[in-house]
């Protein structure tokens, strides 16, 4: 019985991403309002998911200074998501308004099953 | 110096601004309402009916729908219902972009449709609005033919040299306005071998100069422009993006912005962004406008005169 648990457990972490074993899928939010990103600076676990919402009447984009990730212009309330399945730093500005920078530092995840 | 502390901030900072405007230009200016105008040379234009006369419209952002203007399709047609109705027909006019708000086809119809009631040449250069996700592909079908690169060209009208450039492509994160090297390089070549007393006007969207760099409100590589420049007598350089009327003489060069067709933006640091500003309904057209540029042979200077849409 408990080696066919673990064979299960084992065969779930195979097919999903480690974090998304080791804890609950996390997501957190980026404000664009008055020309900025809110938090400008934002630190997350590998495997969340960030979402862009913009509160500005004018478009906006969030686009990877490494091409990692780029968004469609977003127009008033538009969304924008991306999922860092990688740890780094991520840099980013909008591209129409290029002195609107932000930074989202993804950490490796912890507190999870150990690395092999 | 006192502060009024029962007026916005921004209301006095505009006053500054507006002094600016009146002491950098050679054209006399009015206030009227808080708003200048210029007091004659429309006049003194007509009545020696002679030299170029061109204008500017700029920033018609068409499909803008937000509380600063619900309606910017319906302010473009009342500034093109202006230009209809000027005595005397300029010979064509220049957009210096945002031509729409975000870049659909619907929207570039609609601006079509109603600049085209002017019955003038038309030479554009695209804002940043013009280019969204597709990037030049849509501005480059309509706008772009015998331009170079993403639509950069120049022209001769009436004895002056006329160049269009593009500074919205390709920005870089943290930058400003953007030229590239290949345009600069193209613009070197274009200015070769020409005559220092040719008159030049200059055009793109964002200010070639640096206006406000903490909201972007300048171009990166803008001064090579500008030494490229040097040798000429008589440089102008026609601008838009900041919605609003800021003029600066440095030497023999002239820099002015155009008003928006749709909405206002805040004097430079006025509000926490330089986004759309709401003004009050009745002077929504007082802060809207064209300009028309008159240059007379054997003047250096061009008169440029700002006309709001009301008021």
């Amino acid at each position: 019985m408990l080696p066919a648990i673990f064979a299960g457990l084992l065969q779930l972490a195979l097919l999903a991403p480690p974090s998304a074993v080791a804890e609950p899928a996390t997501s957190e939010m980026v404000k664009i309002d008055n020309f900025t990103f809110a938090p400008q600076r934002l630190t997350v676990k590998v495997g969340t998911s960030v979402t862009w919402t913009n509160e500005d009447d004018i478009p906006h984009t969030v686009a990877s200074t490494s091409n990692a990730f780029r968004s469609k212009v977003l127009d008033t309330d538009d969304k924008y998501s991306f999922t860092f399945a990688t740890a780094g730093s991520f840099e980013y500005f909008c591209s129409l308004h290029p002195h609107m920078t932000g930074t989202i530092v993804v950490e490796a995840a912890t507190g999870g099953p150990a690395a092999p | 110096m006192t502060r009024k502390h029962d007026k916005p901030e921004g209301l006095s900072r505009r006053k500054v601004l507006e002094c600016m405007t009146w002491a950098g230009t050679g054209v006399l200016w009015t206030v009227t309402g808080g708003v200048p105008r210029s007091l004659g040379l429309v006049g003194e234009a007509n009545a020696q009916a002679a030299g170029l006369t061109f204008l500017q419209i700029s920033d018609s952002h068409v499909g803008f729908d937000k509380p600063a203007n619900p309606n910017a399709l319906g302010t473009l047609e009342e500034a093109i219902n202006k230009v209809k109705a000027l005595p005397a027909k300029p010979s064509f006019m220049i957009h210096t972009g945002d031509i729409t708000h975000l870049s659909k086809v619907a929207e570039f119809d609609d601006a079509e449709r109603i600049i085209s009631q002017a019955r003038l040449d038309v030479h554009y250069v695209p804002g940043e609005h013009d280019i969204l996700d597709d990037g030049v592909k849509l501005y480059g079908e309509r706008y772009g033919r015998g331009t170079k690169g993403a639509g950069w060209y120049s022209f001769d009208a009436g004895g002056v040299h006329f160049i269009g450039l593009v500074n919205v492509v390709d920005l870089k994160a943290g930058g400003l306005g953007n030229l590239g090297s290949d345009q600069l390089e193209w613009l070197e070549n274009d200015l070769k071998g020409r005559s220092a007393s040719t008159p030049i006007v200059v055009f793109a969207h964002i200010p070639l100069w640096v206006v406000y760099p903490q909201w972007g409100w300048g171009t990166d590589d803008g001064e090579r422009v500008l030494g490229y420049l040097k040798p000429f007598g008589s440089v102008t350089v026609l601008n838009g993006h900041i919605h609003q009327i800021i003029q600066k003489v440095e030497g023999n060069v002239t820099f002015h912005t155009a008003r928006s067709t749709a909405f206002p933006q805040p004097a430079p640091g006025a509000a926490p962004s330089p986004g759309p500003m709401k003004v009050e309904d009745a002077k929504l057209r007082s802060v809207l406008g064209i300009a028309s540029i008159n240059f007379m042979p054997g003047q250096q200077r061009l008169a440029i005169v700002d006309t709001p849409l009301q008021g």
